[in-house]
Formats: C-alpha cells, structure tokens, sequence
C-alpha cells in the first residue's frame, strides 16, 4: 500500500497509510512517524500518528510545504527498506467488567442506544456471536491491544485488537452520544477499545471501569509523577479482569502511593507476530512484570 | 498583587499563545483565539506578544484592581469601562488600584482581549499559561475564572499610557465573512457537484460555536462518492478510521453541517474533512458571533501562503507602531 498525501491548511502534512484498519498499515504510521522523529526535520512542531494516518504540523516561515512533503516521501521510501521492529513495552490494565458506575451511567442513557433493553455488553456480545456475557468479557480481556492513537482528548488512548481479523470485535457506536461517561470507562466503538481519561461526552459503548487514573494534570499519582499522561503510541495493553474487591484495594493503593503499573519493555516484530499470532501474544504476555 | 474577579462574565480564560508540542497525546495547542488581538493587546502594555492575558467570549468580566496598573483591552467591539466612565479601545489605560473594569454590551466582534502590565502570573503548565478546561489544566486552577478569584498578575516596568493601535491595523472579519480554505485531506469523498455547492453556498455559524470548533449550517448537504466503507471506518459515508485533524480542517458529520477546529481541538475522529481554513484566518473565526454570514473561498497553497504573509506583514505594522 502507497501512503495518500495531502495538506491540511499550510501548517499541516496528512498522510493517510490505508484507508483500512489494519495492524499493518498502524505499524506503517508508527514507524514513519517514528522516523520522522529521528531525522529531526527542521521546522516540524508536532507529530501525531494516528491508527491508520499520521499527521505532521509544520512551519511554512521555516521550510516550505513543498519540500516538507518531498522529505516525509523519502523516508517513505527509506522506511519501506526495514525491519518491522519496534522497542515499545506491555502494561497490564486491570478492568473490573460490569461495575456499577457505568452501569449507572448507561442505564441513564438507555434511550440513545441500539437495544434499550439489553447492557452494553449483552449487546456487544449478541452482535458479535458471543452467547455469554462472560465469553465476551474473556474474549476481550483474552488477547494483547496496540495503543494505535492517543489523542481525542487528553491521554485517552484508542487500542486495535491484536487478533486476526475475523475474531475481531466490532460494535458501533451509541445511536447519540451520552452526554456523561465517568472518568476511566472502558469503551468500544467501531473496532476500537479506549480508556475514558476524563469525564465526559462519549459515544462509545460502555464495558467497565479501572481503577488506574491515566491522566493527572496535577501529576500527584505516582507513577505519573515524571508526565501527566500515561499512554504513547505503540504501547501494548493486556486487560485484567477484577472484581470488586480488588478495584477497591487498587483505588486505595493508587491514593496512598503504593499502586506500580505492571510494565515490562519488549520489543515488537510484525512478522513474527503475523507467522503465529496466539503463540505471539501468549509469549507477550509471558512478559509482563517479566512472569 | 492581584485582579479580584467581581463577575467572571460568560466564560473567561486565561489564554497567551498556546501549549505546542502535545497534540500527540490528544492535548491541544489553545491560546488565545484571536492571536493578533492578544499580540496587540500586550504591545501596548508593553509585554511580551506571548504575555498571559484574559480572553473573554460575548460578555465581559468586572474587574477590581489592587494596584495601578496599566491594561489594554483589544479585540471585539464592546464598550470599555472604568468606575463607570468609557474608555477607549485597543488603547493603554491607565487604572487605579480600587478602580473597577467592566463592559457594556457587545456589538461587534465575539472575543475581546485584556492584557494587564505584567501578565496574568499563574504557573506555567507544560510550557503555556492557556486554559484547557477540559483536562483541568493551565491557566487559573484549570477551568474559567469565577467571581472572587484572585488573580496573581506579574511585576512590571512603567508602561506608557495612551498608546493605540490605529483603526486600519484592527484586523476584522467582513461581513459575510470569508473564511479562505485550501481542500484536500479527504475532499475526493464528496461529488464535483459538492465542491462547487460547498465554495458557492453562502454559510451561517450556528449557535455550537466555541473554543474547539465552530458549526455552521445552512448551504447544501455534501454528497458522498459511493464506496464500501473500508474496515473499521464505520457505517455512515461520512466515517473514516479515525485519523489526526489538522487545526483549522474542516469536518462535515452526515455531510451536513461543517465544523471548524479551532484551538482547542479534539486531536482526532472519525469524520471525513473537506480541507483547512488556512492560518492565517483561524483568527477571525476567534470573532464570529452565531448566526454571522460565511463564505469558504477556494485558494490553493500559493495562495495560503500569500494570505500568511500578509498576516505577517499586519503584525509587522501593529508591531512599527512602538518602535
């Protein structure tokens, strides 16, 4: 696939990668924008990757449109020549699936939804053939997620399935979006789950709650002491189910200063990974906090 | 020393020229709407242009200084008061400490801009005073100021009063407005007839018109060129997988009403964008109020270019003012 190019005004380069959801074409838009990074482009202010696309914002005062345009194609070129390979790390996120708080919430909203009668996750799980709550839940949590954008709003991230396309989980978004999401909601909408970093409006449909704050402007949480989001792109996520009990003692730990996220560095190959994806993922997830 | 919010108007910030740097992680650049306003509003307090100032929308706040200060208030038409008396704008006043700024109603424009000698002091939140409420961050405690805040304001050399921009150097939006757009970004979803009927129909702000974007409504709904919708693009034509958007890009949810992003943008969705309000006019839509007609004029990249350089050349001129 040929990257699509296009300006966004005279400030920003778009390069859209494929006009599909794929891991291939997130794992293009990861490495260029990553190779864009490393060439230190004079006159470029921002990089932003995207799940599929990226987007580059740049000084005209400092290099022309033109020739902004003619360096990312070169690195187009330069990175189709390597390795698939990224460093990134895999973090465990712990959900308690089916808390109360975004029950609440969607039980408030009923009259936007698809199915008034049914939860979220009886919906969700109905639609994509799943005949339990709970199968749905293990297939959710049963499986590593690329962090394929962060943004949105502040530190929410946007995660891709690392499974093969057909056992992907597809569900479409609220009919209208709620006007209340409580804050840390796990969300799904087309083929993406997310992290409700802030309380908000939301459209994503809703399947439980962390107890992990993953942006704090106030930079109070520990392990958000050094930066106040805890996402970037190209980080892997594995979800944990808990309970009830264990989401209180994690709330607590996180007030107290006690909760460390589990978080290993690992390094990521496409081919490998596409040559056994299960096998892939199980040693992946052998990885965390180095089990 | 400290301004004391005695009614914080509509929704007031503290906005100087943004946070670059962070639109990655979904947090975007803010600042003033209006840059020139707030540009010109510290030239004339003799600040730095990127000084912290008070950008208030459609109603100004009062104000109760506890010091002398030297202030400027730029941008929208709205008439200026001090203890009561009118003063004239894009000007340095002079106030008294116990002396209380107000404003009448507005009459044109949408945003005006308060620069006080010194700057709005409060602590710099990754590398800008703006206020970006809906992430609790910068600007005073993270959200709008409220009445009995107290706002720290930095020291000062002794400014000169009664300096002012001249009239022709107050950049405005016309009336309709028009708004120069470079398409592109996902201009070739929507038919050739769309194009001609998107540049061609006259546009209205509707009355969802803030700091992250601005609807408008009332020009022809855009026609989709048919194609299956790609793998997680989503079922409605009007859906993309979700990608970055530029500042400024314009997007048309269902093909209906466009919306501009402005400097408080999302970073990212899944609608389809018809192209970019160029730079050098997200400063005017800052002065749309709802229902001000708009034109989007076609122009190509020479033209954003020129368009920039002129914007730039303004500022030169605002700027030769106090050389």
């Amino acid at each position: 696939m040929q990257n699509r190019y296009s300006f966004g005004g005279d400030e920003h380069l778009f390069v859209e990668c494929d006009e599909s959801m794929s891991l291939e074409a997130f794992f293009k838009s990861l490495s260029m924008t990553n190779a864009v990074r490393d060439s230190q482009i004079k006159g470029v202010t921002e990089i932003c990757p995207a799940n599929a696309s990226f987007q580059i914002k740049f000084n005209p005062d400092i290099i022309r449109p033109d020739d902004m345009l003619r360096e990312v194609q070169a690195i187009e070129s330069a990175a189709s020549k390597t390795d698939p390979v990224i460093a990134t790390r895999i973090i465990e996120i712990p959900v308690f699936y089916q808390d109360p708080w975004t029950h609440e919430t969607l039980m408030r909203f009923r009259e936007r939804h698809q199915d008034p009668k049914a939860t979220d996750l009886e919906y969700a799980a109905r639609i994509n053939n799943y005949s339990t709550v709970d199968d749905f839940i293990a297939a959710h949590a049963g499986s590593p997620w690329f962090v394929s954008m962060v943004g949105f709003v502040a530190g929410l991230p946007f995660m891709y399935q690392m499974v093969d396309r057909p056992r992907q989980i597809q569900v479409p978004k609220y009919l209208r979006p709620r006007t209340d999401t409580p804050k840390l909601t796990v969300g799904y909408g087309g083929c993406f789950s997310c992290i409700y970093s802030v309380r908000g409006a939301g459209g994503y449909q809703m399947f439980g709650i962390t107890p992990m704050p993953i942006f704090d402007p106030e930079q109070k949480t520990s392990y958000l002491r050094d930066f106040m989001v805890f996402f970037r792109p190209g980080d892997i996520v594995k979800f944990k189910p808990i309970g009830r009990e264990e989401y209180d003692h994690t709330v607590e730990d996180v007030a107290a200063g006690r909760f460390a996220p589990a978080i290993s560095d690992v390094t990521f190959d496409l081919r490998e990974f596409q040559k056994d994806i299960d096998g892939y993922n199980a040693r992946l997830e052998g990885m965390i906090n180095g089990r | 020393m400290a301004v004391k919010v005695l009614n914080p108007g509509l929704s007031t910030t503290v906005q100087d020229l943004g946070r670059p740097g962070y639109f990655h992680l979904g947090i975007p650049i803010g600042g003033a709407m209006d840059r020139l306003a707030l540009r010109a509003a510290n030239l004339l307090v003799g600040n730095d242009e990127g000084a912290a100032g008070l950008e208030a929308v459609f109603i100004g706040p009062h104000l109760e200084f506890t010091r002398d200060a030297l202030i400027a208030v730029t941008g929208a038409d709205m008439p200026i008061k001090l203890d009561g008396e009118e003063q004239p704008s894009w000007t340095a006043l002079k106030v008294r400490a116990g002396q209380v700024l107000s404003f009448g109603f507005l009459q044109t424009g949408a945003r005006i801009y308060i620069a006080i000698a010194g700057g709005i002091d409060v602590p710099i939140a990754l590398g800008s005073r703006s206020t970006y409420p809906i992430g609790a961050l910068g600007g005073f405690k993270g959200r709008a100021i409220a009445k009995d805040d107290e706002l720290p304001v930095g020291s000062a050399a002794a400014g000169t009063e009664g300096r002012s921009i001249p009239k022709a150097l107050r950049r405005r939006p016309g009336m309709p407005a028009e708004l120069r757009v470079l398409p592109g970004l996902y201009w070739h979803r929507v038919t050739e007839e769309s194009h001609r009927n998107f540049f061609d129909d006259q546009w209205k702000v509707a009355p969802e018109a803030d700091r992250m974007g601005y609807r408008f409504r009332g020009g022809r709904p855009l026609q989709f060129v048919e194609r299956d919708q790609p793998f997680g693009a989503g079922s409605d034509p009007s859906n993309i997988v979700d990608s970055c958007y530029p500042y400024g890009s314009i997007q048309v949810p269902g093909g209906t009403e466009p919306i501009i992003l402005h400097r408080d943008a999302v970073s990212g969705g899944g609608y389809f964008m018809v192209g970019t309000v160029v730079s050098a006019d997200m400063d005017l839509i800052g002065q749309l109020q709802p229902n001000t007609p708009t034109s989007f004029v076609k122009v190509d990249m020479d033209g954003a270019l020129k368009a920039r350089a002129d914007r730039a050349a303004l500022l030169d001129r605002i700027r030769s003012v106090f050389d």
